[in-house]
């Protein structure tokens, strides 16, 4: 495989439209030095290795870095007098300093900055090392690349790693849980398990891996040769495993790792041990990346669509992204917001929620909930586009109400925004506002329902390929249609307050993130398998995967409802002995389910290594992404796409979604050129 | 098109499975045994959403099986499409109006449920009792208002069967949630204000009173008694209260109703905090 992505590099490497390519780049040197570059040269001497760009260089930058915070702690102790402070250096401080200054000088390191440095000092840009296009060889998915296909491959694996982390950590709370009183871990780890657990698959895993997943596809789906800011795509990346490394690494931190779980509520989360500072500094991180793809989705959607391409003709996956980007840039600096707030209470004394001092604990939440519930749809909107495409496709229909499931899409974004204080029914704030919210709540169910009946509406007199995306898909109806029905009842408020942080709300929230977003994630990694890696993964173990998390999740997450009404509050380490054989059950069930998991991994693995070939497309879609090799030429199209009708004109007699028409563009499409959205044919 | 027959099936099927489960609505055990008057309307507003809701999976799921055994592809179709159906209007407003109905009616009933439950009780004066909440351990007190004499603390919850009680719940450090399942009722303890809930008790018993909102390294501790009494017990027992309030209060011995909790509360929290200070944990905590 790697050898035919070589193949193809050379063959597409540059043409005239590199000027296309980088619209929104500067090229000062022509991209051939790359392809020079890539060959390898002479091993190079140490000196040499320390000074390019790469995990040398960031090593030594991020001793710098310690250095550099210990300095700043210095000089500013010193500043402000020695009654202040009792020692001019402190580990605690050098260390929340070093959680800025390390990531930083690592991605300095490895390159992340080298371009825009090189262009500032108005020194001769290198253009092969951050122009350079695509992998050649494994080693290429450890560096800086601009490549949006190498950067969706190193997002996804990136978050599938954080998955098995967090799975694990899952499978460990439950080892806990498998017997009332405290036989594994100590209450505190345990607070900390829950946490990082949250904290990994929300951050590190639901989010990113559907920005991976656009990223390789979305560029392909809308005719574009690349992301708008291929380097600013890059760093994105480069910041996500800075932040799961440092939510990781708080398990080390004195005092344990964050344990106020990936909610981190104050009073409480000022004041636990440093540890809870790495989740604070780690969401800065995973927000920026979040942030700056999500300005990418919007800019490369709005501006780089190929000829043709109006907004109603785009596949709903686009359409859910460009949703999701929304919604990622105007919520998630309010993350950003309540995690510095309390940076700053706990290092400063700021006393931003501190009633002693002036400080409003319920703002706290009212700040956080402004982000966290948008976030659940940020989570969820990308797998509607996923399931959109892989519907479709396997039913061999057109999507049912297109233009309802796109408008249903921008009314989630809307309404996403004001049900956030749900999340507070039972926390003390004034009691009028439970009565809009819970209203807002019960309606953002019905843009939702519109989802799930058009899907449905799709399947109904389809040719249905059952292969294991199919089953994704159809396993996602049912579950998250469970998921969004508990969702509603947590609408109503009576209901709300007994169950309120309880198992009820585990389960809840499983069944749309698990039940919900996982499954579209599989779906869609089982969907563009072959177009990522131009092999085909072994159909009998992906059903396997399926069958055996579909079955265990449920046996999973189910009783959770039940055992949550009854009595038993979340995060904690020990429980009544009435709820002793159910959470026995739960335990052992989700140790299978996790096991379930490595069928998969062993499947990726292995099909990707030696899986059969399989042709450009193998599931007969429409989309520009299947009308390509696979994988896909470096600027993934020999010949600029032009759109000419909908995504999913399947079963209509000669529809066609993209040509690829030879220079002269036919004078039919000047009439329905890009910039007229009503040109739409699938309405 | 699938026949007549297996659309009639189906149908029938689906009728069937809606039943069975209401049916089993009402078997499965879901909540702990009621012991308010807001806990049984809390319980119909859940029968209720169930009863809603179960219509509505089964269609969702009906729909994924007939479609996954009528439509599936059959040996021969491989290359076959389905019919161009792009969408349909008429059928696109009503499932859009539809649910919108059922919910605005749901949440409005959910709604009479919530206001029925917070409103005051004509004419009966309320118990009004103060819960503080504190790592890792809940105490009550009983204002001069209830015992008629000296204000009490304690550490579990003694309460009049009949009467409806007030509580006017405070914080010592961070966010605890006072919830007792068996009430269905919750709400923080924040520091910084004081919150409020109202509870119409009409059951003997004694119930766990939980604390629901992670509050450190000994949340899943923090756990008293609710004792529901009958309104003479309960008088005898804050008699037996008043005379040693001064004790119970600095918690060095414990009455004879709260032995077990006098003592055991305070130790314990004692033990878990230091366990869990961020100073002690602190690298150079010399007193910045």
């Amino acid at each position: 495989m790697l050898c035919d992505r070589e193949q193809a590099g050379h063959n597409v490497g540059h043409d005239a439209r590199e000027a296309d390519t980088l619209m929104a780049t500067t090229v000062h040197t022509p991209a051939s030095a790359g392809q020079a570059h890539r060959s390898g040269g002479p091993p190079a001497s140490i000196g040499a290795k320390l000074r390019a760009p790469g995990f040398y260089r960031a090593a030594w930058l991020m001793l710098v870095g310690v250095g550099f915070a210990t300095f700043l702690t210095w000089v500013i102790r010193m500043g402000t007098g020695h009654q202040t402070y009792h020692h001019y250096l402190d580990g605690e401080a050098i260390m929340i300093l070093s959680l800025f200054t390390v990531p930083i000088a690592f991605l300095v390191g490895i390159g992340g900055f080298d371009y825009w440095a090189y262009w500032a000092a108005g020194r001769p840009t290198r253009p092969e090392d951050h122009s350079g296009h695509g992998a050649y060889s494994w080693k290429d998915y450890f560096r800086v690349n601009t490549d949006h296909k190498v950067i969706g491959i190193q997002y996804t694996v990136t978050s599938f790693f954080f998955l098995l982390v967090g799975g694990l950590l899952a499978m460990l709370m439950r080892a806990q849980l498998a017997q009332p009183g405290a036989q594994f871990v100590d209450a505190e780890t345990y607070n900390s398990l829950f946490s990082v657990h949250a904290s990994l698959l929300i951050f590190l895993f639901v989010i990113p891996v559907f920005a991976g997943l656009g990223n390789y596809v979305i560029p392909i789906m809308i005719g574009a040769p690349d992301m708008a800011f291929p380097r600013l795509n890059a760093l994105s990346y480069w910041l996500l495993p800075l932040a799961g490394a440092m939510m990781l690494l708080s398990f080390l931190a004195p005092g344990g790792a964050f344990a106020d779980g990936w909610t981190a509520y104050t009073p409480l989360s000022t004041d636990l041990p440093v540890g809870q500072m790495f989740f604070s500094v780690g969401v800065q991180f995973a927000g920026a990346s979040s942030i700056m793809t999500a300005l990418n989705f919007l800019v490369t959607i709005i501006t780089m669509r190929a000829p043709g391409m109006s907004f109603f003709r785009l596949p709903l996956l686009v359409w859910a992204n460009f949703a999701t980007s929304l919604l990622v840039v105007i919520a998630t600096p309010f993350i950003a917001a309540s995690q510095f707030f309390i940076l700053f209470d706990y290092t400063l004394g700021f006393h931003f929620f501190d009633p002693g001092k002036g400080g409003d604990v319920l703002m706290y939440q009212h700040v956080f909930w402004f982000y966290s519930h948008p976030a659940v749809y940020i989570m969820m909107l990308p797998g509607f586009g996923i399931i959109s495409e892989v519907i479709a496709v396997k039913s061999r229909k057109p999507i049912f109400g297109y233009r309802m499931m796109a408008f249903s899409l921008l009314a989630i974004v809307v309404l996403g925004f004001t049900v956030w204080a749900h999340h507070m029914f039972t926390s003390g704030m004034a009691a009028w506002i439970r009565i809009p919210m819970a209203i807002t709540t019960a309606i953002i169910a019905v843009p939702t329902g519109i989802k799930i009946f058009s899907w449905l509406a799709t399947l109904w007199r389809g040719v249905l390929h059952l292969d294991t995306a199919m089953l994704f898909a159809l396993g996602f109806l049912t579950t998250f249609t469970l998921g969004g029905i508990s969702g509603v009842m947590l609408a109503m408020v009576p209901f709300d307050i007994h169950v309120s942080s309880t198992y009820f709300i585990v389960a809840h929230i499983h069944y749309v993130l698990f039940g919900g977003s996982l499954m579209t994630v599989f779906a869609g990694v089982y969907y563009w398998f072959p177009k990522m890696t131009g092999r085909m993964y072994d159909e009998r173990l992906g059903k396997w995967h399926f069958w055996t998390t579909f079955v265990f999740f449920n046996l999973t997450f189910a009783p959770m409802h039940i055992v949550g009404m009854e009595g038993m509050p979340r995060r904690v380490a020990t429980y009544a002995t009435k709820f002793a054989d159910l959470n026995l059950f739960i335990s052992i069930c989700s140790w299978l389910l996790g096991l379930a998991t490595l069928i998969f991994i062993y499947n990726m693995v292995t099909s990707w290594r030696g899986g059969p070939r399989t042709g450009n497309n193998p599931w007969r879609g429409m989309t520009l992404e299947w009308q390509v090799s696979s994988p896909p030429p470096v600027f993934n199209f020999d010949r600029v796409p032009t759109v000419v009708g909908g995504p999913y004109e399947y079963g209509v007699p000669g529809a066609v979604h993209g040509i690829f028409a030879p220079a002269p563009v036919p004078a039919t499409v000047g009439a329905g050129g890009s910039a007229s959205p009503g040109a739409g044919g699938s309405g | 098109m699938p026949s007549r027959s297996a659309i009639v099936g189906t149908i029938v099927a689906a009728l069937a499975a809606v039943a069975i489960g209401i049916w089993l609505s009402f078997e499965i055990h879901w909540f702990p045994v009621a012991a308010t008057t807001q806990a049984h309307n809390t319980d119909r507003l859940y029968h209720v959403l169930v009863i809603a809701s179960i219509p509505i999976f089964v269609l969702v799921v009906t729909v994924v099986l007939f479609s996954v055994w009528q439509f599936r592809m059959k040996p021969g179709e491989e290359l076959k499409d389905g019919p161009p159906i792009h969408g349909n209007t008429r059928l696109e407003v009503f499932w859009t109006a539809l649910p919108a109905a059922l919910l605005l009616g749901l949440v409005s009933y959910s709604f009479v449920v919530l206001y029925d439950n917070e409103k005051k009780p004509a004419g009966v004066p309320e118990v009004q009792i103060g819960v503080i909440g504190q790592q890792f351990f809940w105490t009550f007190e009983y204002p001069r208002s209830v015992t008629g004499g000296a204000p009490i603390r304690s550490y579990e919850l003694y309460l009049p069967e009949g009467d409806t009680v007030y509580f006017n719940m405070r914080s010592r450090d961070v966010i605890h949630a006072f919830w007792i399942p068996a009430f269905r009722l919750q709400e923080d303890v924040v520091p910084g204000i004081t919150t409020h809930y109202r509870a119409t008790l009409d059951r003997l018993g004694s119930y766990p009173v939980v604390c629901n909102l992670l509050c450190g390294s000994g949340h899943s501790l923090m756990r008293s008694v609710a004792h529901v009494v009958t309104p003479a017990r309960f008088q005898l027992w804050l008699r037996s209260q008043t005379g040693k309030s001064s004790s119970v209060a600095t918690a060095s011995t414990g009455g004879a109703s709260a032995t077990a909790s006098t003592s055991s509360p305070a130790s314990l929290s004692t033990t878990l905090r230091s366990a869990s200070s961020r100073d002690a944990l602190r690298p150079g905590a010399g007193g910045s």
